[in-house]
């Protein structure tokens, strides 16, 4: 380091560097790119399997609730006899014969006093069966030939308790999942680490007044906070990234705040004071990337912590509202069925553990990408 | 077992030999889950049914509940009936005592219902009382407390005047409010009056402990007129508003019984402990309200559309998995004297034709497909249950109607503070149980005079004066025949639709014995004991 | 050093008044109150129990009330839970809620630690990859499901512990509760152990420290442990307060009658004096233990002066 280096060329170029040597040793890093990978696929499921499974997330099939996972179709072709018996029996009328081949069946129903063919509606309206119609009628219309497919439908993932496709909710819990975890990070870690370095780095008076408010803020009941919020702003998924993202951002502050008062006596901030560098700039340049280190680990574990708040707020009724879904209200529904709908449990738990693992590798990669003192 | 208990027993064994004790070896205990902390062990602030459920095994109100749900003579042994139905008297029983060994007399049952009528004591159900003469006037501060129409006889001898006839008037000697406090306990400690060692109770057990969110215990009460009979030596209530964690005590066998649980448990429950599962219809009815303020829900037509829309033996069925029943009425069954309430019409169709009516009479109306949009928000209070139902009828009302249907859930403080505080709203639930078998207790929730049930502002004048009519009305078969015209006016004008009877739903460890299953939900623990 | 306690505890008078006064207005302006119950009740007993409660009363006029008594020490009456003020309430509560939580907290930072350094020592190795997978499952399932899956496996199918219930006390009613609670920290812990230890690795000094030959014994126990302990220490703040919020769903998932079961309760249930009372509890137990993470920061490491 020589004295015509102004003071700019001194700050840039590590930085430069920095970026580069980082992509370089996270690219080396197998477990961090193998959570890259892991993610990505996460998001696509999440984001763009709704496109694939036609079932809407709120769609009804009054006739599979709580099913367990499968692979093979529903419905299971022993069960249609006593389906058709009972829309037979709904229709009022009597079931004679009943057989199913190639996915269409024919049904002979007779009744005492001349059928109406309306009775066919009864048959579409069980979800196994659809475009029923009549095929014939007896002259004296007391007995009736229908036919009509049967409708198959795949629930790999089994269904929840009011009958709707757990495949699709887990997709849609990830989208909301996923997004209020990043969202709510983002603001935490925008907040949290600035307040943290400025609050540190200045010290003295002002530390202890910023620090104050922290554990002000820290004290106060966040259910009450929450649920003032909702009810003055309504309901709505973004207030619960600003919520969520406002407590977290506590935390971020006091370990950033933790790492500056170390850093700050370190020789290279007094070399910058000694350039002459505005408190800002210091900060900017010298404080806030030496924090990188902890503050990406505290990130990989702020995301989960945020998914887990969701879906605290959920249990108690204040998380993102039915029919929508998170992870974490799956988890919390399945976790009560556990024992009756194991897959309510284990599908959306899944997902959800993949999610973090993936998160956890990244952030470590990062963490030993970013190193700063190694650089 | 330990070597330690095991010595302990021992020793327990060798000291009931010594001083002749009952040969037991073990002392019964009946581990009783309870879904939640008591608010509070006055029996004047008290105002749901797990609190009544330790209330009633600490006191003994004039009338009781039999194992099996029916009204029996409590602390008194008998009672009389004046010829117009407004005097009643009861005779309390010689060998009525409190825990202290001191009788109970009644001075203590005068005292009691005047404590819960004094407006200063702020009970929070003075209102179920308000049948005695003179005791609404005296809780709004108007007379003096001492008008209020109860008085002594004799030491042993009470008498309740009314204001008017209520033939149901023995079922409320039996609710919580109307137990009888010790006046000499209360005076002595004021408000800790209910903390173990001050409490004095004339129930069957008395308190022993209390560790609020953990555990009340309460012991076998010597002095009570039919220790004889009473099979437990102690009753450990654990209350938990966790369902799950209950069941899950339940399966490690700490609890004896659990009360409450989500009926998505109810299949693998039936499977797994068979008869120990209880479920047992209870007088209480699950509705939705409709806002009849605002359009489209003042228009009746959109209100008995959406009500026959609904699929309740779905609901009954997959939903709840039969833990309740399918309902089309307001009044539940059973109530004496009523039997089975009046239906609508369309209760009888299929559900097919149902919805074709419904389409037609919402077309009429000039809403849904090709008409006006209809976009319905249903309030419910948290609760798996509730929001399954909601998401079940949701989808009913847009298959049916192309409707647009949103949910919006609050917590129960919030739900019924905005429906009682007269928010607006769409279509919300609400339920009610009975507080005693007679229809009047549900229908007089529609009436347009009571401001806080009321939740929609249903207002129909015709329907009033049914419900007036039928407070004035001495002929018990006469007022029933007016309060079934009144709920006819209800299935018409369908302010409410009745969707489900509730049930009430109980673990019973096969250990426990003398259960009986009742739609009061009503059990002593001093007619149970513990198998061998 | 005794000085800058003491200024820090006068300072945490205002914190508390503020926290006092936030939440007060917070709260009355939350939707429903004490006494609107499933069953709601007549207008008239309604208006009673109002004026006895002294709800009726201008809010103004309350908080002034509020404050004047609870500087004296008279948190209230609960309004919930009627036998019991508030005071009686919580000091009854917060035995079974301490001996939990610091059970956890000895679980979650001596066992955090020990794995952090010991991944941190072995990086990028299978040990390494294996301890910091278990730490991720550990902070990624959620307090509900950990607590009913241990139940379900040790008390209800094998049946060696208890299912819930403080019962007698004894340790084997607190085990599964401990390792609900303390098994989400333990995982943060261990974390930032293996991190700021790799990071104190790293560093010049300790680079010499190797260079000179002092054995890895003393260069990891001493030098690389005590700048790894910074972030560690930072962590207690959060962590005691974490603490405090999971217990709420471990005291109900387990059934013990602690406070955060009151918290949660009190909050769901508008009983607004037992809630200010538990959240000046909380205030006072964050100020407290960021007390003494500041303390030990001096301690630990000279270069911050707490001064």
């Amino acid at each position: 380091m020589t004295d015509t280096l102004t003071a700019t060329e001194l700050h840039e170029r590590p930085s430069r560097s920095l970026g580069e040597l980082a992509w370089m040793r996270f690219k080396q890093n197998k477990a961090a790119i193998g959570g890259c990978i892991m993610l990505a696929l996460v998001v696509i499921f999440s984001f763009f399997g709704p496109l694939v499974i036609r079932h809407g997330y709120d769609q009804v099939f009054p006739s599979y609730v709580t099913v367990g996972p499968s692979l093979s179709p529903r419905p299971d072709p022993e069960t249609l006899q006593g389906v058709a018996e009972t829309a037979a029996k709904r229709a009022r009328v009597e079931l004679k014969s009943f057989t199913v081949e190639n996915g269409t069946y024919t049904a002979v129903i007779g009744a005492s006093t001349p059928i109406d063919p309306r009775a066919v509606r009864y048959f579409d309206r069980a979800n196994e069966f659809d475009g029923t119609e009549v095929k014939e009628t007896a002259p004296d219309q007391m007995s009736m030939t229908l036919t009509g497919h049967v409708a198959q439908e795949y629930f790999f993932f089994g269904t929840d308790n009011n009958g709707r496709d757990l495949l699709v909710r887990v997709m849609l819990g990830g989208q909301i999942s996923i997004a209020v975890g990043v969202a709510a990070s983002l603001v935490s870690l925008g907040i949290g680490v600035l307040y943290g370095a400025t609050s540190g780095y200045l010290g003295g008076r002002v530390d202890n007044v910023m620090m104050r408010f922290v554990e002000i803020l820290y004290s106060l009941p966040f259910i009450f906070l929450v649920v003032v919020l909702v009810v003055f702003f309504g309901r709505s998924i973004t207030l619960i990234f600003i919520v969520i993202g406002a407590v977290q951002w506590l935390e971020m502050a006091r370990i950033v705040r933790g790492q500056t008062l170390s850093l700050k006596r370190r020789e290279f901030v007094a070399a910058a004071e000694a350039l002459g560098l505005t408190d800002w700039q210091i900060i900017r340049r010298h404080i806030i990337p030496n924090t990188i280190g902890p503050v990406v680990v505290f990130v990989t574990s702020v995301v989960p912590q945020v998914m887990l708040l969701e879906s605290f707020l959920s249990f108690l009724g204040l998380g993102v509202q039915a029919p929508l879904a998170s992870w974490g209200t799956l988890i919390a529904e399945g976790a009560k069925n556990m024992q009756s709908a194991y897959w309510q449990l284990i599908f959306p738990s899944i997902f959800f553990v993949l999610t973090l693992f993936a998160l956890n590798f990244i952030g470590d990669g990062l963490r030993d990408a970013l190193d700063p003192k190694d650089r | 077992m330990t070597f330690m208990s095991r010595n302990m027993r021992a020793a327990m064994l060798l000291g009931s030999l010594l001083i002749g004790a009952s040969p037991a070896l073990a002392e019964a205990v009946f581990h009783r889950g309870n879904s939640g902390e008591p608010k509070t062990l006055d029996s004047a602030h008290v105002d749901v049914d797990i609190e009544a459920f330790v209330l009633k095994d600490l006191y003994e109100g004039l009338t009781i509940y039999s194992a099996d749900g029916k009204i029996v003579p409590g602390a008194a042994e008998s009672w009389t009936v004046s010829d117009d139905g407004l005097v009643y008297t009861f005779k309390i029983r010689e060998n009525a005592k409190w825990s202290d060994g001191s009788p109970v007399t009644a001075d203590d049952f005068v005292y009691s219902a005047q404590r819960v009528e004094n407006p200063e004591t702020a009970a929070e159900y003075a209102n179920i009382l308000y049948p005695i003469k003179n005791a609404e006037a005296v809780n709004q501060k108007k007379v003096p407390v001492t008008d209020l129409g109860v008085k002594a006889i004799d030491a042993k001898t009470v008498e309740y005047t009314l204001e008017r006839p209520t033939p149901y008037f023995p079922q409320l000697m039996a609710h919580m409010t109307a137990l009888p406090v010790n006046k000499a306990n209360v005076e002595k400690f004021g408000k800790d009056y209910v903390k173990p060692g001050n409490m004095v109770s004339n129930g069957a057990f008395k308190l022993e402990a209390h560790v609020p969110n953990d555990s009340l215990t309460v012991v076998k009460n010597e002095n009570y007129w039919d220790a004889a009979n009473v099979k437990l030596d102690k009753v450990i209530f654990s209350p938990s508003e966790d369902d799950a964690a209950n069941i899950r005590r339940f399966e490690a066998k700490e609890l004896d019984t659990v009360y409450h649980f989500s009926s998505s448990e109810l299949k693998r429950l039936r499977e797994a402990y068979k008869d120990q599962v209880h479920v047992s219809p209870a007088m209480a009815t699950y509705y939705y309200t409709f806002d009849a303020r605002q359009e489209p829900y003042s228009d009746v037509r959109v209100r008995q559309a959406l009500s026959m829309a609904v699929d309740r033996e779905f609901l009954a069925n997959e939903i709840y998995n039969g833990a309740q029943l399918p309902a089309y009425n307001l009044v539940p069954e059973g109530m004496e004297g009523y039997g089975k309430g009046p239906v609508p019409d369309w209760a009888s169709m299929s559900q097919i034709d149902r919805e074709d009516k419904a389409v037609a009479l919402m077309k009429e109306a000039g809403y849904g497909e090709g008409g006006k949009p209809l976009n319905i928000e249903i309030r419910y209070n948290t609760s798996t249950d509730h929001e399954r139902v909601a998401t079940a009828v949701a989808d009913m009302w847009k298959n049916t109607f192309g409707a647009k249907v949103s949910l919006l859930n609050a917590d129960v403080s919030a739900h019924y503070a905005y429906l009682t505080e007269g928010g607006k709203f769409n279509v919300a639930r609400a339920g009610w149980s009975a507080d005693y078998g007679d229809p009047e207790n549900f229908l007089a929730l529609v009436v347009s005079t009571n401001k806080s049930f009321n939740y929609g502002h249903y207002t129909n004048p015709e329907y009033d004066e049914l419900m007036k009519q039928s407070y004035a009305e001495n002929d018990q078969t006469k007022r029933m025949e007016l309060l079934r015209k009144a709920e006819e006016l209800l299935n018409r004008d369908q302010p409410v639709a009745a969707l489900m009877n509730s049930a009430n739903l109980w673990l019973v460890s096969s250990r426990i014995k003398g259960w009986q299953d009742n739609a009061v939900n009503e059990h002593l623990s001093k007619y149970l004991s513990i198998a061998e | 050093m005794i000085q800058f306690v003491l200024r820090r505890l006068l300072s945490a008078i205002p914190t508390i008044f503020i926290v006092v006064t936030i939440s007060f207005f917070m709260m009355r302006f939350a939707p429903g109150g004490p006494f609107n119950l499933e069953r709601p009740l007549a207008p008239q007993t309604m208006a009673n129990v109002m004026k006895t409660y002294g709800l009726d009363q201008p809010l103004w006029k309350q908080y002034f009330t509020y404050l004047s008594n609870a500087a004296q020490g008279n948190l209230g009456p609960s309004f919930v839970y009627k036998d019991n003020s508030v005071a009686e309430l919580i000091s009854n509560a917060l035995p079974y809620s301490i001996e939990l939580g610091v059970w956890a907290l000895v679980l979650a930072v001596v066992g955090g630690v020990i794995l952090g350094t010991l991944a941190a020592l072995k990086q990028n190795s299978w040990l390494d990859y294996l301890l910091m997978a278990t730490a991720t499952i550990g902070v990624t399932v959620p307090n509900f499901v950990m607590g009913p899956v241990l139940t379900l496996i040790f008390a209800i199918v094998l049946g060696w512990l208890p299912a819930g219930s403080w019962g007698d006390g004894s340790f084997r009613f607190l085990v599964l509760p401990v390792i609900a609670l303390g098994l989400p920290q333990l995982a943060v812990f261990a974390r930032l152990t293996r991190g700021s230890m790799i990071e104190a690795m790293n560093t010049d000094h300790l680079r010499t420290a190797r260079a000179y030959g002092l054995p890895p014994r003393v260069v990891i126990g001493t030098h690389a442990m005590r700048g790894a302990m910074l972030p560690v220490l930072t962590y207690l703040g959060p962590c005691a307060a974490a603490l405090l919020t999971g217990s709420a769903v471990v005291e109900t998932i387990f059934a013990i009658p602690g406070v955060g079961r009151y918290f949660v309760l009190g909050s769901l249930n508008r009983d607004y004096t037992l809630v200010m009372g538990t959240v000046i509890l909380i205030a006072v137990f964050v100020i407290l233990f960021n007390l003494i993470v500041d303390i030990l920061y001096g301690l630990i490491d000279p270069r911050v002066r707490n001064d």
